[in-house]
């Protein structure tokens, strides 16, 4: 597969996440910013929705959302990867997930994608043409043997967002396959063969809540063909996706050097959207983890979400700041965001303009 | 010396229970530490069990040395190794051959009970052949995060990574697959500004 002779279309930005990163949203991509506040408060909660197709224009439009940072975000991932091969791994009894997978995003990107991606099928034979990322590939479907990787690491190589593969035995989950490169501060390596209570151990407060025996009792019964989805959110200084526990002394330092003059352009809302996908044959529960992120100075041009920002984070826990690593910069971002919000009150719901 | 009590409950770390005898055709016990005293109230409980035994024991690494008591045990066999990684080819071996009714003993520190539950896990042993008690050390085996190095017996935190010599702390976030917790960098955001360490696992 070649990454070479990218950007042909100008709708994809040709940008970089790390170095002097020159990732930046367009003003379309501004507006449609996921931008996770319903209200004026957050705590944790099972907040899942059933993952249907909403607004045209939004991140919801289309089943797996393709955006203008796709090719340089997965120009990105294949020099993290290159860097640590560690950042995709799946245990051998994985691969019939890792098909499984394959064959979603292929129909999907596909079908609401048309003049990007293609798909034809002849029985097992299958052709994929991806334009944006110049792959044209015949391969034959369920053997590992036509695909220069396997199935998994093969095509979430060519989608946005991490994605894990939890298998589903005992009453558990278990995370035993990820392509983790955009991560907010977790270690696949670490995780992997883990349950669902095992690896969500380091999160404050959510396990007394009771939140995630509730979560996991309802991924449990997740059926095929009703996926859901939901939000999570951190804070990122630059538009780094690789904030890997690995690298933590490579990036970490640059939580020290914001200052209220850069902090407008340098602190970025980071936002996951989450979706939850039972796969047809292997009976596995798919999760792929979508990262947007957004600058500080880009946020405020909303001015509901300048005054919600603003709230939220005036209201969060310490505890929760200081898991999401940014109770050091809290001052200064609340100090920033501050001058945004004139108390009017916010309406309801997530739209900017509602 | 009586079993140790975990200091936390948290959720990505085992509960251990006694080491009590089970029915078995044989019966595989690996111990360290103070572990060898729950060795010897298992044999001295079940006595019929010593004509199937066979003891892989190592000293602990605070200094408890019970070699000679669990030698005379009267196992049919007794083997005292060093260190677990002295003895992993022999643990791995007699798993790997195990047949129907091998049942596995651990007892000792977390970190020796990890180790065996890993290999027993990998060897494709069913999870109720494995017996676990622990006592002793509260020490804790480390992965560092970021040159993933494992540091044995760390009873520090914050501590220097036996690797790569960064400075750890030790999250409660424990890899049965791995056998052990989570160390990363306490001073990445301020090098040199290091906490200093407290002994919390003794
Ligand atoms: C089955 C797929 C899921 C996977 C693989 C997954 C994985 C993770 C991981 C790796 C973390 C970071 C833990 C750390 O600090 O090391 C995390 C955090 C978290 N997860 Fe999940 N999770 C899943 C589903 C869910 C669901 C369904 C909920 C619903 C309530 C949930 C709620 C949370 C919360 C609240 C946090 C803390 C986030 C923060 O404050 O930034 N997770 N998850």
């Amino acid at each position: 597969m070649s990454l070479d002779a990218p950007f042909k279309d100008p709708f994809f930005r040709d940008e970089s996440f790390f170095g002097d990163y020159s990732y930046r949203n367009s003003p379309h991509a501004v507006k449609r910013f996921p931008f996770p506040f319903p209200e004026d408060d957050y705590m944790y909660s099972v907040n899942m929705e059933p993952h249907v197709k909403g607004r045209p224009g939004s991140v919801f439009e289309h089943y797996f959302d393709v955006d203008e940072h796709y090719v340089s975000e997965m120009r990105d991932r294949a020099r993290v990867l290159e860097q640590d091969p560690l950042r995709c791994q799946s245990l051998p009894h994985m691969t019939l997930a890792g098909w499984d997978l394959l064959e979603l995003i292929m129909e999907k990107f596909a079908e609401d994608y048309p003049h990007w991606f293609s798909l034809t099928k002849d029985g097992n034979r299958w052709h994929w043409i991806n334009r944006p990322l110049g792959i044209d590939q015949k391969f034959t479907f369920l053997d590992e043997s036509t695909l220069p990787y396997g199935p998994f690491e093969y095509i979430t190589r060519q989608a946005q967002g991490d994605f894990t593969l939890q298998d589903q035995r005992e009453d558990n989950l278990w995370i035993e396959a990820g392509m983790v490169t955009s991560q907010a501060d977790w270690s696949l390596d670490f995780d992997i063969g883990m349950n669902f209570h095992e690896w969500h151990a380091p999160v404050p407060l959510a396990h007394q809540m009771g939140i995630f025996d509730r979560a996991l009792k309802f991924l449990l019964a997740l059926q095929y063909g009703a996926p859901v989805r939901r939000f999570n959110w951190t804070m990122t200084v630059d538009p780094l996706l690789d904030t890997s526990p690995e690298n933590y002394p490579k990036w970490g330092p640059s939580k020290t050097t914001m200052t209220p003059e850069t902090i407008g352009q340098r602190q970025h809302l980071r936002v996951e959207l989450q979706t939850l996908i039972r796969l047809p044959r292997s009976n596995a529960i798919c999760f792929p983890i979508r990262c947007y992120l957004i600058s500080l100075d880009d946020l405020v041009t909303q001015p509901k979400w300048a005054r919600r920002f603003h709230r939220v984070i005036r209201g969060l826990p310490d505890e929760l700041a200081t898991y999401k690593g940014f109770i050091r910069n809290k001052p200064m971002i609340l100090e920033y965001l501050a001058r945004f919000d004139d108390g009017a009150p916010t309406s309801p719901g997530w739209w900017p303009e509602d | 010396m009586s079993q140790t009590q975990a200091d936390d409950v948290m959720k990505s770390r085992p509960l251990y229970g006694r080491l009590v005898p089970k029915q078995g055709s044989y019966h595989f016990i690996v111990a360290d530490g103070e572990g060898g005293e729950a060795v010897a109230s298992l044999l001295n409980a079940a006595p019929d069990m010593k004509p199937r035994a066979h003891i892989i024991y190592i000293p602990g690494a605070n200094g408890t040395d019970l070699t000679g008591m669990v030698s005379g045990l009267g196992a049919r066999v007794f083997h005292p190794a060093p260190s677990y990684a002295s003895a992993s080819q022999r643990i791995n071996k007699v798993l790997g051959d195990a047949h129907m009714g091998l049942q596995l003993y651990a007892a000792g520190t977390e970190g020796l009970i990890g180790q065996v539950q890993r290999d027993a896990m990998a060897a494709g042993l069913p999870h109720d052949a494995l017996t676990t008690e622990q006592r002793g050390s509260l020490a804790r085996r480390v992965q560092c995060v970021h040159c993933k190095g494992i540091t044995e017996n760390v009873t520090l935190d914050p501590f220097v990574c036996a690797h790569c010599g960064l400075n750890l702390f030790v999250r409660d976030h424990y890899s049965r697959r791995l056998a052990a917790f989570q160390g990363v960098c306490i001073d990445a955001e301020d090098p040199g500004e290091v906490p200093p360490s407290e002994e919390r696992f003794k």
